[in-house]
């Protein structure tokens, strides 16, 4: 498929793309996003100061109000933290460790769910309750609750939050994948492609996924969200990532004792980044939502 | 010369709550090499579960209980799924009603025709974009190279039915079994589509089994006919024979129901009543209820009669002086 082909306005990406361009909002959303995702990328090559290397940090630069100047003249813009780190430093590297765990969950969960979501609604039967009324189980109990205990079973650990992060989500994705596939496996291309001899995992992944995309993308934007915000909520409490894999949650959990002795710009920016991330993923989600369902029209 | 397809007592039924559903009832036919068969009757008459069954796709709660299906001499039915997909699309194919339908929305033309190449022939994707266009080409689609990466959206109805025609080609079937093809377009494209597809056949040396329930387009285009009534061949044989002298009071009742059939200013004759359910079939002939001629001996079963190339099931057939 060439390029040209992708982008034209009667495909997909064309009308995302298209669509996000009519809503000044959502163009300030994605323009943020991006900025974002591109300041986690480069992260190392964008901070004055390497927040984790013990070498560099001075104990006697600690809890500096933004704008100050460390001993080696180095400017604190965003102050420093109790361990003398600068903030904005800090916050990008916080921030590169939350969208990785935010997005990679994500895209495994997505993958997960949508295999088994294809598998329920193609055989269905047997195969289709076993694995719908696991869903269920999974999304019947709040998200937060089962992290929190497979958390305390597992301990500490990136790895072992992603496991955890994947293990919440891929039921959502299951379910959305399951619904859409069964609308699209009782249209009569599946049964054309079916008189031509081609095989089932070809029918699944060649021609139904492709015809579920829509509602998966939403989901996936959203739950890329959800993730960051779960994440940052289990290293707030402490029992997420270590100390050091510092996320933008834990960044927040530092500076919390410090809020009611005036040092607030150790815990206040890092959650306004934290806000501005998850918010502004939402709107491009909500966005696109608008774009890809017919029942909502445009706006 | 053997037949490309022999089906011999096929039953197909559909097992529902209140009973079996017998949509196809002690079905036989046979289809020569070349042939060019006209398989007609109204809606809900078991033509298009007639197709579906030779295909082996009759979904559940659908089953074939009971018949033979020989293709080129192999019972499709005792086969397994692998052995039943090489035959699918390679040996035979279908082309469906809809072609909007049938054709894949978010996939392109090319990758369409290329993926089906390859579920049978290991070759290069090249070659398969090579025998895709040529396809295309077969069915006089213009400038083929570029249409490939065309969505089916983008191509007009008649278009879109010739890629689906292109797309059966693929693999040169020894047979094509067409549901309903042309009722979706119009009529110049209806005529066009057809007289392509007769030219096509007779050029690859197809046979065709056409579903319809247009017995104008039967006429353009069968060399023989058959009519289904409630799951049964009512009557078959040679087109000029059976449209011009219909043996069966129900091909007769259909003919005399068709506009073009009838002489100017008489009116339509509709058969009366309905088609009955196909749970609840009146024993015998199961068309006795809207049948003029009927008498007692209706209620029971008649059997096949064969006269002069003609099969028919009537205790009171239409006699005429030549047959």
């Amino acid at each position: 498929m060439s390029a040209r082909a992708l982008f034209a306005e009667d495909m997909l990406l064309g009308r995302l793309v298209t669509g996000i361009g009519r809503s000044p909002k959502a163009v300030i959303a994605a323009v943020v996003c991006i900025i974002l995702l591109f300041a986690a990328i480069v992260g190392p090559y964008l901070t004055p100061q390497n927040p984790y290397d013990l070498a560099v940090l001075d104990i006697l630069d600690s809890k500096l109000p933004p704008g100050s100047q460390s001993m080696d003249g180095l400017n604190y813009w965003l102050g420093t933290d109790g361990q003398g780190r600068d903030m904005f430093s800090a916050m990008i590297y916080g921030l590169r460790t939350s969208l990785g765990v935010g997005v990679f969950s994500g895209i495994v969960a997505l993958l997960v769910g949508t295999v088994l979501g294809l598998i329920a609604a193609y055989f269905g039967g047997r195969i289709d309750t076993l694995i719908m009324r696991v869903v269920d189980l999974m999304l019947g109990f709040p998200t937060i609750l089962v992290a929190l205990m497979l958390l305390a079973l597992l301990g500490q650990g990136l790895w072992k939050v992603i496991f955890a992060l994947i293990l919440v989500q891929w039921a959502t994705f299951a379910r959305a994948v399951r619904s859409a596939a069964l609308v699209e496996k009782n249209k009569d291309y599946v049964e054309a492609a079916v008189t031509l001899g081609i095989g089932t995992p070809r029918i699944l992944l060649g021609h139904i996924l492709p015809n579920c995309l829509p509602p998966l993308i939403v989901i996936g934007m959203l739950q890329v969200a959800n993730a960051i915000s779960a994440e940052a909520t289990l290293s707030f409490l402490g029992i997420g990532l270590p100390i050091t894999e510092p996320s933008l949650g834990l960044l927040i959990a530092n500076g919390y004792q410090l809020l009611m002795s005036g040092e607030y710009w150790i815990s206040v920016y890092p959650g306004v980044l934290l806000l501005v991330l998850v918010f502004s993923i939402n709107i491009v989600g909500d966005r696109l939502r608008e774009i890809l369902n017919p029942r909502l029209g445009e706006r | 010369m053997t037949p490309v397809l022999e089906v011999k007592n096929l039953s197909t039924h559909f097992m529902t709550r209140r009973g079996a559903l017998k949509a196809v009832d002690d079905v036989s036919f046979t289809v020569g090499q070349r042939e060019i068969v006209g398989l007609v009757g109204e809606s809900g008459s078991g033509k298009s579960i007639t197709g579906f069954s030779i295909l082996g796709l009759v979904d559940p709660p659908g089953r074939v209980v009971n018949g033979q299906i020989l293709f080129n001499g192999d019972d499709l039915l005792k086969m397994s799924p692998a052995a039943m997909r090489t035959i699918r699309g390679k040996r035979i194919a279908m082309i469906f009603q809809d072609p909007m339908m049938t054709l894949n929305p978010v996939l392109s033309v090319g990758t369409q025709m290329i993926e089906t190449v390859q579920a049978h022939d290991r070759v290069s994707r090249a070659e398969a974009r090579q025998r895709s266009r040529d396809a295309l080409g077969l069915v006089g689609i213009p400038s083929p190279e570029e249409r490939l990466d065309s969505y089916p959206h983008q191509f007009s109805g008649g278009m879109r039915q010739r890629v689906a025609i292109a797309i059966a080609l693929l693999h040169r079937p020894d047979l094509i079994i067409a549901d309903e093809p042309t009722t979706a377009l119009d009529v110049t494209i209806q005529s066009q589509i057809l007289f392509e597809i007769k030219r096509l056949a007779g050029e690859f040396g197809m046979a065709l089994i056409w579903i319809s329930h247009d017995l104008g387009v039967v006429a353009a285009l069968a060399d023989r006919i058959m009519v289904m009534y409630a799951g049964r061949i009512v009557e078959a044989g040679r087109v000029d024979g059976v449209l011009t002298e219909p043996r069966h009071p129900y091909t007769s009742g259909l003919l005399s129901a068709v506009p073009a059939a009838v002489p100017r200013g008489e009116p339509l004759r509709p058969i009366p009543g309905f088609a009955p359910s196909p749970l609840s079939r009146p024993s015998g002939c199961a068309f006795r209820d809207r049948c003029a001629r009927a008498t007692d001996i209706c209620a029971t079963e008649p059997m096949l009669e064969i006269a002069a190339g003609r099969e028919f099931r009537c205790f009171h057939p239409h006699l005429w002086s030549a047959a």
